[in-house]
């Protein structure tokens, strides 16, 4: 009897694993040509393979990458070579707080491990298996391990490759195009509620507007303002709502969510 | 000395930056089992995926070579319009990747032809 449970369990955290795998699989056909580029831009800016090497895996977020190794070859001072990494990369702290609540159970090593593998292309796939709504269920970090492991390894072949054997994929194929698509996927199914709809319109267009601003500053402010916009919508639409005698009160954050869904109709309705 | 040949620095540069993003990556992750989900914080965090994604998306489409381009010529924008379409109706991963690259290729190929 135990036996069972035990198998049954390891049966849904390798289903979960490779899920999560799966999942990830299709953003490699841009990470891939992207690693290589890395690689290749790398060397040509005078780092040796050690070094283009382990950058892969020490930084691990692509456009930080790039960016040091551009700014090494031109002899910038360290101290902002540092500040720029630091700036460009501040947008993992809104993917951490956004994981944080659906990751507080886990140990200590395994927080670390997932942090560690928290990339623009891990977290677009992991945050769209926690939305569903048996949100990854008690396996769920497996699921973010197989979608994590699968980028970081083809990360680390990539960078190898290009080192190596230089690009291999002709620029003219523009496979780089396929990571705005994929999220674009993903994005689409997410804007069932007006409120999430004004919150994407809001960091989209912003994201354009602001896109000459350097080191993606324009990126975060976008993100933040959409959040707020969207935050407001919200409210606006709980307002409208409430107005209306058939709706119940508001107790825990799934209450809201109902609140919400309740009021879009009606406001969509009107 | 080129600071690429300074290994010393450059490798110190690196651990340097990969500690900070890794410190970032870390931050909520650990911090917010000590403080708990404010219920302010809960209802934004619902708004960074599709506030992100969509932010990371649209430079993608509507800036080329630096500059906002709305005309037909800006192929990825074409292209990026395709796949919205397939996305919505299809809510289906490789479709629309398919859908998008293939657009991107037919243009570019139609595009060349007429120069």
């Amino acid at each position: 009897m135990d036996r069972k449970l035990v198998n049954t369990n390891s049966n849904a955290i390798r289903r979960e694993f490779w899920a999560g795998v799966r999942d990830e699989a299709p953003l490699l056909i841009g990470v891939l040509p992207f690693g290589m580029i890395f690689g290749v831009l790398a060397r040509e800016a005078g780092l040796t393979g050690g070094v283009a090497q382990a950058m892969s895996s020490v930084i691990f977020a692509g456009s930080a990458q790039f960016i040091t190794a551009q700014l090494i070859k031109v002899n910038t001072p360290w101290i902002i070579i540092i500040v720029t990494g630091a700036i460009l990369n501040l947008r993992h702290v809104l993917y951490s707080a956004s994981l944080a609540p659906r990751m507080k159970h886990l140990k200590l090593p395994w927080k670390a491990m997932l942090a560690y593998l928290l990339t623009d292309e891990a977290y677009a796939v992991v945050i769209t298996r926690y939305a569903k709504p048996d949100g990854g269920g008690p396996n769920g970090h497996w699921y973010f391990l197989g979608a994590g492991l699968t980028l970081w390894s083809s990360w680390q072949v990539s960078t190898l490759t290009g080192i190596l054997l230089g690009a291999l994929v002709p620029s003219s194929w523009s496979l780089d195009f396929t990571l705005p698509l994929i999220f674009i996927a993903l994005v689409m199914p997410a804007l069932k509620d007006p409120s999430a709809v004004v919150a994407s319109v809001v960091a989209g267009v912003l994201a354009v507007v602001l896109s000459s601003a350097p080191l993606k500053l324009g990126l975060i402010a976008a993100v933040l303002m959409g959040i707020a916009a969207g935050l407001a919508a919200e409210g606006l639409i709980r307002h409208q709502a409430s107005a209306k005698p058939d709706i119940g009160g508001v107790g825990g954050v799934e209450d809201v969510k109902d609140v919400r869904d309740e009021g879009g109709k009606g406001y969509e309705a009107q | 000395m080129r600071l690429s040949e300074n290994l010393p620095l450059v490798w110190g540069l690196m651990v340097v930056i990969g500690l900070i993003t890794f410190a970032y990556r870390l931050s909520f992750i650990m911090l917010l089992e000590r403080v708990g989900v404010p219920a302010w914080l809960s209802r934004a965090l619902r708004f960074v995926p599709v506030a992100a994604l969509t932010a990371i998306i649209t430079p993608e489409l509507f800036i080329r070579s630096g500059a906002l381009d709305l005309s037909p010529m800006n192929l990825k924008l074409m292209s990026g319009i395709v796949a919205i379409l397939v996305a919505w109706r299809t809510r289906n991963t490789l479709l629309t990747i398919a859908a998008g690259m293939v657009s991107l290729w037919v243009l570019q190929t139609v595009a060349a032809r007429l120069a």
